[in-house]
């Protein structure tokens, strides 16, 4: 992927930051040109530019999201801005689950991390929301297993979790006009595929290691 | 545009200003040297830190006074959306509030300041009180939820009344027309500003000097009696030495410094009660050393609405 960062990226990043006056802290680890996936909590469509926009720049030219197909090809807008904005990796959601039999399951979802792991390639990185969709803002949801395959198909790639406060209070889901609250984005310590660890076990751990970084109770 | 740099009075207000900067500026200096390795070192760095976010909010304030009345009201617009942001963030609210919300940002706080602007008086006195305390509960209603209705639509009305209203009265000075002080409503948003923050620092003063007995210990652990008598006699002492300034005589000067002085230590007292319920200690981080930026304007809120009606029911015809 090239280093070049659409304007538009960089101006929506700047109005979403503003409109979400938020502070970043570091909390576990340090910015760094690694290789990385950063992985959140997801409750609003603010969530990936806040996190993208707090990287410093020359790691935010190399970071990339991944994106629902079905939802982000929907619309020409939406499309244009998933494809050539933010040059998302588009996949699909679910798809495992939807295959008629087990091992069109595993053909599908090993599909499915290969894209991702094209996507990072020698040296990009990737924030991934692995609730798969947005909630509420009050309680977690479950996490998806991509993160799970994807890991075990690149160890090499830090694993960092992060929290993002506040968003469901400025843009929810089903709004399109935000309330300029304030809020809070806490990266925390990087996490590894254990070796021998099952994939429950793994996304249990994960979550929580997302789930520890929330500062505010639910409100 | 700059006729304030004309008005002597308004640039010896000024230079009041600037020489108390630099005094605590060397003061904060001094004591940073005496109690280099004192437990009560923490204490200095925060003072200090106080100072540095002076020398800044004075200069921002200062610029804007200069540029006029259009100045102060974009910078006292940004400051209540600020302090609106800070409210809303720590006060709880529902998904069903969010649109309420954005109105409550985007077009009743801008009203609000844009009717100061135009100097249409009877609009902007009513705006807040009457049609957005209607409004706010009825747009909640119409989203359906009715979870905590009445306590929602009251933290938001609060927070519109306080953060928007009151404090827009502040600005709103410039629009009077007192007989034989046009053009130096600036002096008057002047005064009311440094004997309201003057009686805050002499109060803090006064408070760490001699404080003991407390006012509402459970509010506020550093009210104390000697602290706002202390304060308060001070900063009156001071406004009435600044009578030269405004249309008041000495003695009325007093009588308005003294008022500042009682409503500033009111709404400071209200707004830690609120924290306190919310559970919190500042508003916000925004000025170093200061808390939150509600945390610098509490007795602004309410000192700026009853010192405007005094002066427009006292001395405007």
């Amino acid at each position: 992927m090239s280093e070049h960062v659409h304007p538009i990226a960089n101006i929506l990043a700047a109005i979403a930051r503003g409109i979400s006056g938020v502070q970043v802290q570091w909390a576990g680890c340090e910015p760094s040109e690694r290789q990385r996936i950063y992985f959140a909590n997801h409750t609003s469509h603010l969530d990936f530019v806040v996190l993208w926009s707090a990287l410093p720049a020359d790691i935010r030219a190399r970071t990339r999201p991944i994106a629902a197909k079905d939802y982000w090809e929907e619309t020409h807008l939406r499309r244009y801005l998933a494809e050539n904005v933010f040059k998302a990796v588009l996949v699909e959601r679910g798809a495992p689950a939807k295959a008629k039999s087990h091992d069109d399951a595993k053909l599908v979802s090993r599909h499915l991390v290969e894209d991702m792991a094209t996507a990072l390639g020698t040296r990009d990185s990737l924030i991934l929301f692995p609730e798969g969709t947005r909630g509420t803002g009050e309680k977690l949801g479950e996490f998806r297993s991509g993160l799970y395959y994807l890991a075990l198909h690149r160890p090499d790639v830090e694993l960092v979790p992060a929290y993002l406060e506040n968003m469901n209070r400025i843009l929810p889901k089903g709004e399109f006009l935000p309330v300029p609250m304030l809020s809070l984005l806490t990266f925390g310590k990087p996490i590894h595929v254990e070796s021998g660890e099952e994939k429950h076990g793994f996304l249990e751990r994960a979550r929580e290691a997302v789930a520890s970084l929330r500062r505010i109770g639910p409100t | 545009m700059f006729q304030a740099i004309h008005d002597p009075k308004l640039l010896w207000l000024f230079g009041g200003v600037l020489f108390l900067l630099v005094l605590s500026n060397i003061i904060g200096d001094i004591l940073k040297e005496r109690h280099r390795n004192d437990p009560s070192r923490p204490t200095i760095d925060n003072l200090n830190a106080r100072i540095r976010a002076w020398w800044k909010m004075c200069a921002i304030f200062g610029v804007s006074l200069l540029i006029g009345p259009v100045g102060t009201l974009v910078l006292f617009g940004i400051i209540s959306f600020l302090a609106l942001r800070e409210y809303m963030t720590l006060v709880p609210t529902r998904r069903g509030d969010h649109r309420t919300l954005f109105w409550s940002f985007f077009v009743i706080m801008p009203l609000q300041y844009y009717l100061v602007g135009i100097e249409w008086y009877g609009f902007f006195a009513i705006m807040i009180p009457v049609l957005a305390f209607i409004f706010v509960p009825t747009s909640i209603a119409i989203y359906g939820d009715t979870e905590h209705f009445l306590e929602r639509a009251a933290k938001i009305q609060f927070g519109l009344m306080v953060c928007a209203y009151c404090l827009s009265h502040a600005p709103a000075l410039l629009l009077l027309k007192i007989p034989g002080f046009e053009g130096h409503d600036a002096r008057l948003l002047l005064y009311l500003v440094i004997v309201d923050q003057m009686s805050d620092v002499l109060q803090y003063v006064w408070g760490k000097l001699l404080g003991k007995h407390k006012i509402a210990w459970r509010v506020s652990p550093n009210k104390t009696w000697e602290g706002f008598a202390g304060g308060a006699a001070s900063a009156t002492a001071l406004g009435t030495a600044l009578w030269w300034a405004t249309p008041f005589t000495p003695l009325q000067s007093a009588g308005m410094s003294f008022t500042i002085c009682i409503l500033g230590f009111a709404g400071g007292l209200v707004m830690s009660a609120i924290k306190r319920d919310i559970g919190i200690k500042d508003f916000g981080v925004v000025i170093e050393g200061h808390g939150g930026i509600l945390d610098r304007i509490d007795s602004l809120c309410f000192a700026a609405p009853i010192f405007f009606h005094l002066v427009r029911y006292y001395f405007v015809p």
